[in-house]
């Protein structure tokens, strides 16, 4: 392995690795902007340059290779003089309408002109006027004014997604970013592009004049679309309420995870989370009461609850669990179920369309915990059987978790029999649906961004969501629910942390054995059987 | 001090004497004005609400946004009033303008006044000229602490104060009252 200096610090790297990932392992960051480590190398920005020794004149450090016994200077006044011009030389024709720029706050024209520029503008010119305020396609606009044509998107779109749909056209200074004729950007992983654009040239439609960036506080989560669990970071916006008409959860932004998404997210799960802030969200515990439904308290709907499942022999009452649960409450709900002696449990419900699948970040598998709730050995039961069983009067006690079941393959008929067939129907989910209307006992849930937990995505690998925001109204998550439930059946204590159910998770199962939310850490650790 | 003044007597009689002299003095001076002879001033400040003081030029009164020629807010909603604004009084939602050249303009603007501390780093912070503190209206009291939030349109519609320092937009009516 080439050995070399940066900076007068030593340090020995791997073949073929770039100046700017060699710095990177020191800490030392070199400013660049069309460098991206997922993407080929353009070398168009200049802003890299480095001084090495024995060669006559700076050099990019995105397309220099190290070498053996290379001495690599990247602070000499040569370096910063040579910064400073490059700076001065792409904000000439830059529209500095910061005010009006959805990036301002965290572009890094704005972070390399305070670090690397300050200098005094000689332009005195009149600066070309580009396209502004383009639609791309259904998630993102175009500035071309503020574009520095670091060609990102453009590698992007021809390496990462295949799909070609930009291009650099026209020439000189009258270079602009832009779509090849009959061309929309409209694949599956557009809003990439706007998260690598390191200027204000992309930028997001749903986010357009919602909130200034640094009004948003931010959480590291796992996306819930799919079985993949892409890392991602939710951003929430909570001191101003009048922003973003209301919303809480204003975006989501991959967070990078090397194993599991890169730096990438699909736009389904980057758009996919206005649920949480959805009108259909259920906020307060109800129960049904003939026509009328009454909200009560948790104090009041706890007992309410243990006692109707308490009320029914065991064979009489079905759970239909969902995969979006996490970990810690399908671990819950399996020694709930222990305790009450109920066998007729499953998670599975066919969805009335398969879902999408690609060779890339997509799961066909809309669920974000599948693998868990099999790890965690809940089931067994057929939850088609456990349905007609509630048709035919056999189970007086449907529980449901988060599903529509009236959404579902199953037929329409089927479903509405048997849910008019119980004597009883909780639900506990997030957001209210078709079948939570014929729900006796409403148990709301908290979203995953207000609370804790843990996820197993498809290959085995449990990574851990936080909580970025307090539940909505008086939701509460769904392991303190259950944990609640299990206290008020059993007279166990009950957990007061996630993490608690965790442990107790990863000491009973053997798959989850030997882990921690410690282990798992931020980027997530394989379940026992997974592991090579 | 001294075991005359001790006493106080005699620091209260040249008390009296003090005050009954500018009494007198004052008082002969205003019955000199008031039966014509304007030369003659008593001792008053001033007479308001008639007689207004010329206020300061830079003086921070009301807020007021500034139009653009066809009348519609220069503002646009970049935040940085609300940003730096250390009451949190300021509540601006964000559109977009017709016009792609201005882009961004903003739907609502709310300064609620009950908040505001008039520290003028509005007005400081703007980057387009938005915002200003010039109407020389100093009289919104109110009822209740509705009557004082401001919304874009009473904001648009202040004018600065004139030359003299007088406001010259009539000073605008809080919602919780009629006129």
């Amino acid at each position: 392995m080439p050995k070399l200096t940066i900076d007068g610090r030593p340090l020995e790297v791997p073949p073929g690795t770039n100046l700017i990932e060699a710095a990177r392992r020191l800490g030392i960051e070199i400013p660049h902007y069309c460098y991206h480590p997922a993407l080929s190398i353009a070398g168009q920005c200049r802003l890299c340059v480095v001084d090495i020794e024995k060669v006559p004149r700076p050099q990019v450090a995105c397309n220099t290779v190290v070498a053996e016994g290379m001495v690599v200077h990247t602070e000499t006044e040569r370096v910063l003089e040579t910064r400073k011009s490059i700076m001065e030389f792409h904000l000439i024709n830059h529209p500095l309408d910061c005010p009006v720029c959805d990036q301002a706050g965290e572009c890094w024209l704005q972070i390399y002109y305070m670090k690397h520029g300050l200098y005094d503008p000689r332009m005195v010119d009149e600066k070309v006027h580009k396209p502004k305020a383009v639609p791309l396609g259904p998630h993102v606009i175009l500035d071309a004014e503020r574009c520095i044509l670091c060609s990102r998107c453009v590698r992007f779109c021809d390496e990462v997604t295949g799909t070609s749909e930009l291009g650099i056209f026209h020439r000189g200074d009258r270079s602009e970013i832009g779509l090849f004729p009959g061309q929309e950007l409209a694949n599956k992983y557009s809003g990439n592009v706007v998260d690598i654009c390191p200027v204000g040239a992309l930028t997001d439609r749903d986010f357009r004049f919602q909130v200034r960036v640094w009004y948003l506080d931010t959480q590291k989560s796992i996306c819930p679309g799919c079985a993949r669990g892409c890392n991602i970071e939710v951003h929430v916006s909570r001191r101003r309420v009048h922003h973003a008409e209301g919303r809480r959860v204003v975006r989501l932004k991959p967070r990078f995870n090397e194993a599991v998404n890169k730096w990438w997210i699909c736009d389904a799960g980057r758009y996919g989370s206005a649920f949480v802030d959805g009108d259909t969200r259920l906020q307060a515990p109800a129960r049904r009461d003939g026509e009328k439904t009454l909200e009560v308290a948790w104090t009041e709907m706890i007992p309410l609850a243990a006692g109707r499942l308490r009320g029914y022999r065991a064979d009489e009452i079905g759970i239909l669990a969902s995969p979006k649960l996490s970990n810690e409450d399908l671990f819950l709900l399996r020694r709930l179920c222990d305790a009450l002696g109920v066998g007729a449990v499953d998670y599975r419900v066919p969805p009335a369309r398969p879902g999408d699948e690609d060779d890339f970040l997509i799961r066909a598998d809309k669920n974000a915990n599948t693998r868990g709730a099999e790890l965690v050995g809940l089931g067994g039961a057929d939850s088609r059987a456990i349905l007609a069983a509630a048709r035919e009067r056999r189970v007086k006690c449907l529980w449901i978790f988060c599903h529509d079941l009236l959404a579902s393959a199953w037929p329409e008929g089927e479903v509405l029999d048997g849910l008019l067939g119980a004597e009883t129907v909780i639900f506990q989910g997030t957001n209210a649906n078709p079948t939570s209307a014929y729900a006796h006992l409403v148990l709301p849930a908290a979203a995953y961004p207000e609370r804790e937990g843990t996820w197993t995505n498809f290959e085995g690998r449990v990574q851990r969501f936080r909580q970025a925001l307090p539940p909505l109204g008086r939701a509460l998550p769904d392991w303190e629910i259950l944990g609640r439930l299990l206290q008020e059946v059993q007279g166990a204590p009950r957990p007061a942390r996630a993490e608690d159910c965790f442990r107790d998770l990863a000491a009973t199962v053997p798959a989850f054995a030997g882990m921690s939310y410690r282990s798992i850490g931020d980027a997530g650790q394989l379940v026992q059987t997974a592991r090579p | 001090m001294k075991p005359v003044q001790r006493v106080y007597l005699r620091e209260v009689a040249s008390g009296l004497v003090l005050t009954a002299r500018h009494f007198f003095v004052n008082m002969g001076r205003h019955l000199a004005h008031a039966l014509g002879r304007t030369e003659a001033r008593g001792a008053v400040t001033i007479q308001y609400p008639e007689e207004r003081r010329p206020y300061a030029p830079r003086l921070r009164s009301l807020h007021r946004l500034v139009r653009r020629e066809d009348g519609s807010p220069r503002c646009v909603a970049c935040m940085m009033c609300e940003t730096v604004c250390p009451a949190h009084c300021i509540y601006i939602v964000a559109g977009e303008h017709p016009n792609p050249d201005i882009e961004k303009v903003c739907t609502e603007f709310t300064i609620d006044l009950g908040k505001c501390v008039f520290c003028g780093y509005c007005v400081e912070a703007c980057p387009e000229d938005a915002i200003r503190m010039d109407t020389g209206i100093l009289e919104f009291s109110s009822y209740s602490r509705g009557g004082m939030i401001y919304t874009k349109e009473t904001l648009l519609s202040l004018e600065p104060a004139g030359p003299d320092g007088k406001p010259r937009s009539p000073v605008p009516i809080p919602a919780d009252r009629t006129p």
